[in-house]
C-alpha cells in the first residue's frame, strides 16, 4: 500500500475498525454501538486499537477482536495490536444515532432514555418497531443475546426484541 | 500491580480469587438449568445471567493469574485447581435444587454482589474498579430477576408459597458467609482496594427484609452458620461440581472449540 501521510492513515485505520460488523447484531457496526474507544498508529507502524467490552460475558468480545485484526490486515496493515479496555464502562448512551436508526429499522428497537443509573425503576413503554404501537408487553427480561430483553405488540401481535438501557 | 508490596500482591490474588471463584462456580451451578428450566423465557434468563457471571469470572481470575506473576492463567485456575485450592463461599456451590431453591439462592447472591460491586467501584485498584463498574449493572439485573421470582412465588398460591420458604430455610445458613472478613480483606480494605464485606450486611439484611416482606416470606431464626469455602474448606456437593466442570479440561489439557 501506498504509504499514506499519517493523519489520513490513522483516519482510515479508524474507519475500517470501526465498519466492522456486530457479530450477534449485524445490522450495526462496532463505530455504531460505541465499541471502538481509539486507534492510533505508533513509531513502528502498528495500529493500536482499543475496544471496550459492552457485557462481561459477551461472548461476541473474542470474535470482534478477530474482526478487527482481519479487517485491518485485509485494509493493508501489517502490523495490529487490539487491546481492550474496562474503563470506562461502556453504555447504551454511546450507541450513535446512526446506530439507533439502524436497529430501529430492523426491527430491534434502541434503548430508549438514558443507561440505568439505578435512580429510577419506572420503566418507559417500548414503541413497538413494526405498528408504532405503544401497547405492548414485556415477555421476558432476557432475550436471545445478552443485551436483548423480549416483547410483544398488543396491537399487531409481533413480538420483537428490545435493547436493554445499560 | 508491580508496585505492590509483597504481602499486599499475595491478598490481592487471594482476593480476586474470592471473588471470581464465587462468580465461576454460580456460573457453573445456573448452566445446569440449560433446557431444564420450568418455561424457555426462564431457561434463557438462567443461562443470560450464567454468561454474565462467567465474565465476571474470566476478568477476575486472569487478573488474579497477572498479581501471581503470570505463571498460571485463568483457564489453569479454572480447569487444573482442585477443591480445597477454591474460594468461593458455600452459598454458590449449594445445588439447584428446584426452581424455588435456585431463585433463593439468587436473591442472597446477587443483592450482596449488588451491594459489593457498587462499593468496589471506588476502589483504588484500577482493574477491580473496571470490573465492579461494568459488572454492577449486571448484578443489579440479577437482583430484580431474582426480586421478582421471589415476590411472585411467596405472594402466590398455598403450595408455591410453602416451597419458597423451604427454600429460604434451608440456604439461610449458607448467607452469614457472604460477610466473613479475615486478613486479606482488612489488609486490603486499609488501602481502599478491597470492600470489607461486614459493612453491606445491614444494608443486605433490610434488602432482603423489603422483598420477604412483600413475598409474605419470613427470616427463618439462625440455628446455625456454614464457613470454610474462604480458606477452601468446602461441602460435600462442591467436588461433584468441579468433576463435571473440570473433566473436558483435564482429559484434553488445552481443548478450545
Amino acid at each position: 500500500m501506498v504509504i499514506a501521510p499519517m493523519t489520513t492513515a490513522v483516519e482510515h485505520a479508524w474507519a475500517v475498525s470501526s465498519a466492522v460488523a456486530d457479530p450477534e447484531l449485524p445490522v450495526v457496526t462496532i463505530g455504531d454501538l460505541g465499541i471502538v474507544r481509539g486507534v492510533d498508529i505508533d513509531a513502528q507502524g502498528c495500529v493500536r486499537v482499543v475496544l471496550t467490552p459492552t457485557y462481561s460475558g459477551c461472548p461476541a468480545t473474542a470474535v470482534i477482536r478477530g474482526d478487527v485484526v482481519g479487517a485491518l490486515h485485509e485494509a493493508g496493515f501489517e502490523h495490529v495490536e487490539v487491546r481492550t479496555v474496562l474503563a470506562p464502562a461502556w453504555t447504551t448512551d454511546w450507541i450513535t444515532e446512526a446506530g439507533r436508526r439502524k436497529l430501529s429499522e430492523n426491527g430491534i428497537v434502541p434503548p430508549s432514555g438514558v443507561s440505568s443509573q439505578r435512580r429510577v425503576d419506572l420503566a418507559l413503554a417500548m414503541r413497538c418497531p413494526r405498528c408504532g404501537s405503544l401497547d405492548t408487553l414485556l415477555v421476558s427480561r432476557f432475550g436471545s443475546t445478552v443485551c436483548q430483553a423480549m416483547y410483544r405488540c398488543t396491537s399487531c401481535l409481533e413480538p420483537f426484541d428490545a435493547v436493554k438501557p445499560y | 500491580m508491580s508496585e505492590a508490596t509483597e504481602p499486599t500482591a499475595v491478598a490481592l490474588f487471594t482476593y480476586a480469587l474470592r471473588l471470581g471463584d464465587d462468580a465461576l462456580v454460580l456460573s457453573q451451578r445456573l448452566s445446569e438449568w440449560a433446557s431444564r428450566a420450568p418455561e424457555i423465557e426462564e431457561d434463557i434468563a438462567l443461562t443470560n445471567i450464567a454468561l454474565d457471571l462467567l465474565g465476571q469470572a474470566r476478568a477476575l481470575l486472569d487478573y488474579a493469574a497477572v498479581v501471581e506473576g503470570g505463571t498460571r492463567d485463568e483457564d489453569d485456575l479454572a480447569y487444573l485447581r482442585t477443591e480445597r485450592e477454591f474460594r468461593n463461599v458455600h452459598l454458590v456451590e449449594q445445588e439447584n435444587g428446584d426452581f424455588a431453591h435456585t431463585i433463593a439462592r439468587q436473591l442472597f447472591f446477587s443483592t450482596y454482589q449488588l451491594f459489593l460491586y457498587e462499593e468496589l467501584i471506588s476502589s483504588t485498584d484500577e482493574l477491580l474498579a473496571g470490573v465492579a463498574a461494568k459488572a454492577v449493572k449486571e448484578a443489579a439485573y440479577h437482583h430484580d430477576h431474582a426480586a421478582l421470582w421471589t415476590v411472585r412465588l411467596g405472594d402466590g398460591t398455598d403450595d408455591s408459597r410453602r416451597r419458597m420458604q423451604a427454600a429460604v430455610d434451608r440456604l439461610w445458613p449458607f448467607t452469614a458467609e457472604l460477610f466473613d472478613a479475615d486478613d486479606v480483606e482488612t489488609l486490603l480494605a486499609a488501602q481502599g482496594i478491597a470492600v470489607d464485606p461486614a459493612t453491606l450486611r445491614p444494608r443486605w439484611v433490610r434488602a432482603i427484609s423489603d422483598t420477604f416482606a412483600t413475598a409474605t416470606l419470613v427470616i427463618p431464626p439462625t440455628v446455625w452458620t456454614s464457613h470454610g469455602g474462604r480458606r477452601g474448606v468446602h461441602t460435600e456437593c462442591f467436588g461433584y461440581l468441579l468433576a463435571e466442570m473440570q473433566y473436558l479440561h483435564r482429559l484434553h489439557p488445552g481443548a478450545s472449540w
